[in-house]
């Protein structure tokens, strides 16, 4: 059995490396990688995961990493924004404009990612179901649309 | 950040779990069973629920059942709502587990989770219900089987110190011709102002509903009536609702009258659908 009683130095693997964090039972995940590990691309919006800016992956599954406890993570492969660079959808986003103000892009470039490994050629409801997991204030879903099409289709390599 | 201290258990087995549970009780830790966590977290968050331990299940091997290959669909309550809907066991349940909150979060969400939750729609029960169910439990005392009808009335309730390990349809329920249609205020992704399942077995329209009432619904009045066939279905479909308005919600989601109206249009459609025999989603 696992068991975390208190306050703990314990080992994350983050986008392919091992993290030392010292963590609260109680601490959520956002809150260490940001705070414990200095990797803030995970935004914190809404903290009620409704928003989807502080999406991360987690064995390649989207997570709202504001309503996973970090000790749940542990054992686990995360990956962060800062671990898609050179991506092709970050290349997409870029390319294709699919941002205006950027709080929610990290979020979105997470589940776009998850998406194009886990399915080479999902119809579009199930693009869009994806995507209705977060919030874009600046309302630039068309051009989020077509960046993550542009990956899934081959034309962004 | 939630804004106190707890412990975190995460055991292997049925036994560590209720071992643990157990002791953490008689420390006066107050343990809390926990699934993917989504409510428990947003409402410590928050004040609205207080503990001293979590007991994670999602690592039990028995809770992660996942089987189909004898004449039940055995699914266990630490699947998210998206490994259900992927495994395509149990069709109907996976439609409406697909239909709870967003994608992203039927990837954190668990069958065991949602059936236990505080808030009062439990979609994932519906198929359940309407499958005459089976809910396995671990607990001091080892595994027990319960019928559903007999542990599920208003919201699960299960005996001190169990959890849900399982749950189990036969075949024939899991496998029989459903529908699932959900109908919210504004928003796709929301609370349901309906959610109605049904499904056909042995020529018999089983039905149930989410977000009618303070809690999940199958009554087996509304099932005769509905299945009267001596009268029309404008008729079932208002005796149906008649028989129902009594426990109707009345919230910001829609009153009971619109409730009601949409109710009954909703079944007038479903009728309407098995007679022209344009049943969506037959296997």
């Amino acid at each position: 059995m696992y068991t975390l009683k208190e306050k703990t130095v314990v080992t994350l693997r983050v986008n392919g490396e091992d993290r030392q964090a010292l963590i609260r039972p109680g601490d959520i995940l956002l809150d260490t990688l940001r705070d414990g590990l200095g990797l803030t691309g995970a935004k914190p919006g809404c903290l009620n995961g409704d928003c989807g800016a502080c999406t991360v992956l987690v064995d390649g599954t989207p997570i709202k990493s504001c309503l996973m406890l970090t000790a749940e993570a542990v054992g686990h492969e995360i990956t962060t924004v800062e671990g898609l660079s050179d991506t092709p959808i970050q290349r997409a986003f870029i390319e294709l404009f699919a941002f205006q103000c950027g709080y929610c892009t990290s979020g979105f470039l997470m589940v776009c990612h998850a998406l194009a490994g886990q399915m080479q050629t999902p119809p579009d409801a199930v693009i869009d179901e994806w995507l209705e997991s977060n919030i874009c204030r600046c309302t630039s879903y068309e051009e989020i649309g077509k960046a993550v099409r542009a990956v899934l289709n081959g034309e962004i390599k | 950040m939630i804004p106190f201290d707890f412990e975190y258990h995460r055991p292997a087995s049925v036994r560590e779990a209720a071992v643990v549970y157990r002791q953490l009780e008689e420390a006066g830790k107050a343990p809390v069973w926990y699934g993917g966590g989504s409510e428990l977290i947003s409402m410590a968050r928050v004040g609205n629920m207080g503990f001293g331990a979590v007991i994670d299940l999602k690592s039990i091997p028995d809770c992660r059942l996942l089987d189909n290959s004898g004449d039940e669909v055995h699914l266990g309550a630490g699947l998210t709502l998206d490994e259900i809907r992927r495994s395509e066991k149990f069709p109907l349940l996976g439609q409406t587990a697909g239909r709870i909150a967003d994608h992203t979060m039927q990837c954190k969400i668990t069958l065991g989770g949602n059936l236990a939750s505080t808030i009062i729609y439990r979609e994932a029960a519906l198929p359940l219900l309407l499958g005459d169910a089976t809910i396995t439990t671990g607990g001091e005392k080892g595994i027990k089987r319960y019928r559903i009808r007999d542990i599920f009335r208003d919201r699960l309730q299960l005996p001190k110190r169990e959890f849900i390990v399982s749950t189990s349809v036969a075949r024939q329920y899991a496998e029989a011709p459903y529908f699932h249609i959900k109908k919210t205020k504004n928003e796709k992704i929301d609370y349901p102002l309906i959610t109605t399942t049904a499904l056909i077995a042995n020529g018999y329209l089983r039905i149930a509903f989410s977000g009618l009432a303070a809690y999940p619904v199958r009554d087996e009045v509304v099932e005769a009536i509905l299945n009267d066939q001596s009268i029309d279905f404008e008729r079932r479909a208002e005796g149906a609702a008649a028989a129902l308005a009594g426990i109707l919600l009345e919230d910001m989601n829609g009153s009971s009258a619109y409730r009601r109206f949409v109710l009954k249009n909703t079944l007038v459609s479903i009728l309407e659908s098995i007679k022209d025999a344009q049943v969506p989603c037959i296997r």
